[in-house]
C-alpha cells in the first residue's frame, strides 16, 4: 500500500463499518439482512455516475447548490482578528444542508423499489426534508418526532404535514430526537418489505455514518473550491456545530488530509458541561458506548443507561455523536468543545446585527466559537464556518430565552 | 454442558416442549419481581429469561419497554439483575436462566468483568438483541468461552444464504422471532411459523423456541406443537403492570405453561 493511504484520514470506514473502535453494526436480527442489503446498494450506487447525475442535477435546480460562500466582513472587523468566511448552507431550500442527504437517500431507496419513507426528527429540520423530496417524488412519508418536540416545534410539524407527510408524535421513553429513533427503527423491523429508513445524521448502524457522510460532503467540495477561488489556498480552520455531526463531517471530510487544516466541532454545552448532565456534549462530557446500531461517545450513566441531553437548540438534543467524530476526537485530528446555551444565544444576535443573517440555533453554537478565537488570531488566519442552517424556525424559543413578548402589536423587550 | 442443555435434554428424553417466560427484573419492584422468579419454576417453566433493564429497547414493544422504565424508576441495575439469579440459585433450584437484553449496559460494565459476575449468579445464557453475527467478537465468543450460552435470534428476513451466519457460534437454543416486529405486537399463525421452524431445523440440531406476540394457553399449545416450544413475554409483563399480585402472575404463567405442555 503507498504511503498516502496509509496516511489517509479519508479511508474509513472499514469493512466492519468501523472508524478505529467506532462504529459497527448493532442492530436487531431482523435489520441485519436490510442493512447489508442497503449497503450493496450503496457500494454500487457510490460508483455510479447516472447516481451522481441525478444528485448534481437535484442539488443545482432543486436544492439551489452551490451554497455560496461568503466573506462576513462587518462580523471580522467587529471581531478584530481572524478573517471570517461563512459557508451558506442556510440557502438550500428548506433552508438547512439536511436536504443534501435526503436527495441521496431517496434516490437510492427509488433504485430498491421502496414505497414508503420513514424518518426521525428532533427540531423538525429532517423531518421537513424527508417530507419535501418525497412529496417531490410522491412517496408515502412517515415521521417519528418526539412528543416534546412536536410541542415547541409546531411550525415545522405544519410544514411536513402541509407536505403530505404523516408526523408520528412519539411518547414512549421521554418523548425525544432518541425515542424517535427507536420508534422509527421499530417501524422498520415491522415493514421490512417496502419501507427506507432515511436517517438524518452520521449516526446509525453502517452503512450509514459513511452515507450520510458522503452525501453532505459536497458542503467541505464546494467551500474547498470557492476558497481556492476567493483567497488562492485553504483555510486556516474550519469550524462547525455537532448534534449527531452531518453538517459537520460533510464539512471536514474533504479537508481530513489537509493537515495545515485546523479542524473544530462545536458541540452543544446546554447549561455547562456538569455532573447534572444539562448539555449534550457527548465527546466532552460522556463515554463511548453502544446505541442505535454504533458505537459512539454517549452521555450515559455508570450502569450504562443513556441519558437525555439537554440544549436550548432542538437539533442538537441528542445524547450520541456519529462515531467517526469519535473516532476523530480520539486519534487528535479534530478538536472539540463546547459553548453553553448563553454564549449560542449571544453569537444569534450579533450575527443577525452584523451580518443580516438570521442563523439557526445550531450554527450559532460554532459561530460562539468563532467569536472566542477569531479575535487572539492574526488578521491573516481564515476561519470557514458552516452556517447550516436558518433560524425562521428558532425565533420563538430565542424570543423566550430573551423575555420578549410577541404577542402583543409592538412586542416588548425586557430592556 | 450447561443447564440449558441438561434442560432441554430432559426434556427430549421426556418427549415434552419446552415452556420459556420472560419477566423483566425490578419490576414493578425488586422484590416482586424476585417473587416472581421464585415461583416460576414451581408454576412449569422450562427456562426462565430475566431481562435485563435498558433505557432504550429499540426490538421491544411498548409493554416491555414500560416494564424496563418502571425498573430503572426503582433503581434497577445490572448488580441488582444479577442478584436475583443468585437469589433463585440460593433456593437449590436448578432452572435455567437466560439473560435478555441490550449490549450497552453490559458493555459498560466491561465484558470480562459481566461474564465473571453472570457465571457466578447462575446464568446460563445470553440474548443481547443488538449483537448480531457480525459483532460476534464483541461478546459471543468470549461468553462461549466463559462457558455462557450465546442463543441468537433468527427472523421471518434470516434468508437461508444467511442463516449458517446466524447458527454458527450460537448455542443453548435458537430464538425463532415468529414475525417482523416487535415484541408484544402482532400474533402468529402457526401455519406460517411451521415451514420457517422446519427450514431452520433442518440446518441445526439445537432445539428451536418460537417467541413473538404469543399471548394465550391455546396459542402457546400452537405453537409449542410446530417447535421445540414457546416463549410467552409481553402478556406476562402485561399482567405484572396491571397490578396482579404474584399469586395472580403465576397461576396466569401456569396456564400458559401447561398450554404449552399439552402440545
Amino acid at each position: 500500500m503507498p504511503d498516502d493511504l496509509i496516511n489517509s484520514f479519508m479511508t474509513g470506514p472499514d469493512e466492519k463499518g468501523r472508524f478505529g473502535d467506532f462504529g459497527g453494526r448493532f442492530v436487531s436480527e431482523t435489520l441485519m439482512p436490510l442493512i447489508l442489503e442497503l449497503e450493496k446498494q450503496y457500494e454500487h450506487a457510490k460508483t455510479d455516475e447516472t447516481f451522481w447525475a441525478e444528485m448534481h442535477d437535484l442539488w443545482t435546480h432543486y436544492v439551489g447548490r452551490p451554497s455560496p460562500l461568503y466573506f462576513a466582513e462587518r462580523l471580522t472587523e467587529h471581531l478584530g482578528g481572524a478573517k471570517i468566511y461563512l459557508k451558506r448552507d442556510e440557502l438550500n431550500h428548506t433552508g438547512a444542508h439536511k436536504i443534501n442527504n435526503v436527495l441521496g437517500q431517496i434516490i437510492l431507496a427509488r433504485r430498491m423499489g421502496k414505497t414508503r419513507i420513514i424518518a426521525e426528527t428532533g427540531a423538525g429540520q429532517h423531518g421537513v426534508a424527508t417530507a419535501t423530496v418525497c412529496a417531490k417524488f410522491g412517496l408515502k412519508c412517515v415521521v417519528y418526532m418526539g412528543a416534546h418536540d412536536v410541542e415547541r416545534q409546531a411550525p415545522n410539524v405544519f410544514r411536513m404535514r402541509l407536505l403530505g407527510a404523516e408526523v408520528i408524535p412519539v411518547t414512549s421513553g421521554r418523548g425525544t430526537l432518541k425515542d424517535a429513533m427507536n420508534d422509527a427503527l421499530r417501524d422498520w423491523v415491522t415493514n421490512v418489505r417496502d419501507t427506507f429508513y432515511c436517517i438524518g445524521t452520521v449516526a446509525g448502524p453502517h452503512p450509514y455514518p459513511a452515507m450520510v457522510r458522503d452525501f453532505q460532503a459536497i458542503i467541505g467540495q464546494e467551500a474547498k473550491e470557492q476558497m481556492m477561488a476567493a483567497e488562492g489556498r485553504l483555510p486556516d480552520t474550519i469550524i462547525a456545530a455537532i448534534g449527531g455531526g452531518s453538517n459537520a463531517m460533510g464539512l471536514f471530510f474533504p479537508f481530513l488530509d489537509d493537515k495545515e487544516v485546523n479542524i473544530i466541532g462545536v458541540e452543544a454545552g446546554g447549561k455547562g458541561v456538569n455532573a447534572k448532565m444539562e448539555h449534550c456534549a457527548s465527546l466532552t462530557g460522556g463515554r463511548p458506548g453502544v446505541l442505535h446500531g454504533n458505537r459512539t461517545y454517549l452521555l450515559q450513566d455508570d450502569d450504562g443507561q443513556i441519558l437525555e441531553g439537554y440544549s436550548i437548540s432542538a437539533g442538537l438534543d441528542y445524547p450520541g455523536i456519529g462515531p467517526e467524530h469519535s473516532w476523530l476526537h480520539e486519534i487528535g485530528r479534530a478538536k472539540y468543545v463546547s459553548i453553553t446555551d448563553v454564549e449560542a444565544l449571544e453569537a444569534f444576535q450579533l450575527c443577525c446585527q452584523q451580518e443580516g443573517i438570521i442563523p439557526a440555533l445550531e450554527p450559532s453554537h460554532a459561530m460562539a466559537h468563532v467569536m472566542k478565537i477569531a479575535p487572539e488570531l492574526p488578521k491573516d488566519h481564515i476561519i470557514c464556518m458552516n452556517m447550516c442552517g436558518r433560524g425562521d424556525k428558532d425565533i420563538f424559543t430565542v424570543a423566550r430565552a430573551l423575555d420578549f413578548d410577541m404577542s402583543g402589536p409592538e412586542g416588548r423587550s425586557v430592556e | 454442558m450447561t443447564r440449558i442443555d441438561a434442560k432441554f435434554a430432559q426434556l427430549r428424553s421426556e418427549n415434552r416442549k419446552a415452556f420459556v417466560s420472560y419477566v423483566m427484573a425490578g419490576d414493578p419492584s425488586y422484590e416482586v419481581s424476585r417473587d416472581i422468579v421464585l415461583g416460576l419454576p414451581g408454576a412449569g417453566v422450562d427456562v426462565i429469561e430475566l431481562g435485563l433493564p435498558f433505557t432504550d429497547p429499540m426490538a421491544d414493544g411498548g409493554t416491555i419497554q414500560l416494564a424496563g422504565q418502571r425498573a430503572l424508576a426503582q433503581g434497577m441495575t445490572l448488580e441488582k439483575t444479577l442478584n436475583i439469579a443468585r437469589e433463585l440459585r440460593a433456593t437449590g433450584d436448578e432452572t435455567p436462566i437466560v439473560l435478555m437484553g441490550y449490549y450497552n449496559p453490559i458493555y459498560s460494565r466491561g465484558v470480562d468483568r459481566f461474564l465473571t459476575e453472570a457465571k457466578e449468579a447462575g446464568i446460563d445464557g445470553l440474548i443481547v438483541v443488538d449483537l448480531p453475527p457480525e459483532e460476534d467478537d464483541e461478546l459471543c465468543i468470549p461468553a462461549q468461552a466463559a462457558g455462557l450460552n450465546f442463543i441468537r435470534l433468527a427472523t421471518p428476513t434470516t434468508d437461508d444464504e444467511r442463516l449458517p451466519a446466524v447458527l454458527t457460534n450460537t448455542s443453548g437454543f435458537v430464538y425463532y422471532v415468529s414475525i417482523t416486529g416487535i415484541t408484544g405486537a402482532a400474533a402468529p399463525e402457526p401455519s406460517d411459523v411451521a415451514p420457517e421452524v422446519a427450514r431452520i431445523k433442518a440446518a441445526t440440531d439445537l432445539p428451536v423456541i418460537v417467541g413473538f406476540g404469543i399471548r394465550t394457553p391455546d396459542m402457546a399449545k400452537g405453537i409449542a406443537e410446530i417447535a421445540d416450544g414457546a416463549v410467552v413475554g409481553s402478556a406476562i409483563v402485561s399482567e405484572i403492570a396491571d397490578g396482579k399480585s404474584v399469586d395472580e402472575v403465576l397461576a396466569f404463567v401456569k396456564s400458559l405453561a401447561d398450554g404449552a405442555h399439552s402440545a
